[in-house]
């Protein structure tokens, strides 16, 4: 029962969220997780401020339903089914890491140097968690989606617009990779 | 009932996401260093089995649950609106290394500092909103 602990290996996992989307679409859904950002805008009185957050929240709350889900999968994914949550990339992508300064790579699941309890004190983490998660929420919409609407729900239904987000998804990815981390961290 | 099959997807959905480590920073950051398969494999296989599960669906008029005909609503054909936005949304998340699903994920999962991620995108949504008639779409 040891595998139980184990992380998934890609085709389970790819098969898992391609079996989450036909059940969504089987109870009358779609998988699209960036639009409860909307919702949640909207629920803190962003209607009152803007076109775009008018709308019946009312119709969204299956999807809120579905976030609820995602973080209880997450504890018990977290702490009931993982011994060891060391995520064990690449010995190379680890190196590199570690010349950037994260230390943490190859022995935790989340960098210490971003995710640890401690970064919530410490301004220049801080306010990089806040640049990245702006940059999700603002690009998610204005893309009309994210991974799960477009890469996964979009591309399966053959749409050309997902295709030209996807592109967009990985171009700004490697930007940030490439060109940017060498400049933050170092 | 309906409720609880929410729930019930959306626990399938964490679970998934965080045992597939595609909720880890370090497994996205290695998929845009090319360093694995690992990540193009779960977004592949997801992608060639949802292609034949939406055609499945369309070709054979399967229902859903409760008896209504399955939707698909076609993406508005535009460009720049993608485009920028999708490049926008990946520096974030290369940077955050959490997309808008597994970020709740690593909630439960008890990593509390990404609540500011969390946060943040919801004001980059707002922000978003109050943009939106300026921006090329």
């Amino acid at each position: 029962m040891d595998w139980i602990y184990e992380p998934w290996p890609w085709y389970v996992s790819g098969a898992a969220i391609a079996l989450i989307m036909l059940l969504l679409l089987l109870v009358g859904k779609n998988f699209g997780m960036s639009s409860n950002l909307r919702t949640l805008c909207t629920i803190c009185g962003a209607d009152r401020k803007a076109e775009f957050f008018r709308f019946d929240w009312s119709a969204q709350k299956w999807n809120l339903i579905v976030v609820l889900g995602a973080i209880i999968g997450g504890f018990i994914a977290s702490f009931l089914l993982t011994a060891d949550p060391a995520v064990h990339i690449n010995p190379n992508t680890v190196q590199g890491l570690q010349a950037l300064g994260f230390e943490s790579a190859g022995t935790a699941y989340l960098p210490s140097e971003l995710y640890a309890m401690d970064v919530l004190t410490d301004p220049k983490s801080l306010l990089l968690l806040a640049i990245g998660g702006f940059l999700v929420g603002f690009g998610a919409r204005y893309a009309g989606g994210c991974t799960s609407g477009h890469a996964i729900s979009g591309l399966s239904n053959l749409q050309w617009p997902s295709l030209v987000a996807v592109i967009g998804f990985f171009a700004g990815g490697l930007f940030m990779i490439y060109v940017l981390f060498p400049l933050i961290f170092s | 009932m309906r409720t609880l099959s929410y729930l019930l997807i959306g626990i399938v959905f964490g679970i998934t996401m965080f045992k597939s480590e595609a909720a880890s920073w370090f497994r996205i950051y290695e998929m845009f260093k090319f360093d694995a398969f690992h990540m193009y494999g779960i977004i592949g296989t997801a992608v060639v089995l949802g292609v034949i599960i939406v055609a499945a669906i369309k070709k054979f008029k399967i229902k859903s649950f409760y008896g209504e005909p399955i939707v698909f609503e076609p993406k508005e054909k535009r460009f720049w609106g993608y485009a920028l936005g999708g490049v926008l949304f990946g520096l974030g998340w290369a940077l955050a290394g959490a997309c808008p699903g597994p970020m709740f994920t690593l909630v439960g999962a008890g990593f509390l500092p990404i609540l500011v991620v969390i946060a943040f995108a919801i004001l980059g949504t707002f922000v978003y909103g109050l943009l939106r008639d300026k921006l090329p779409h």
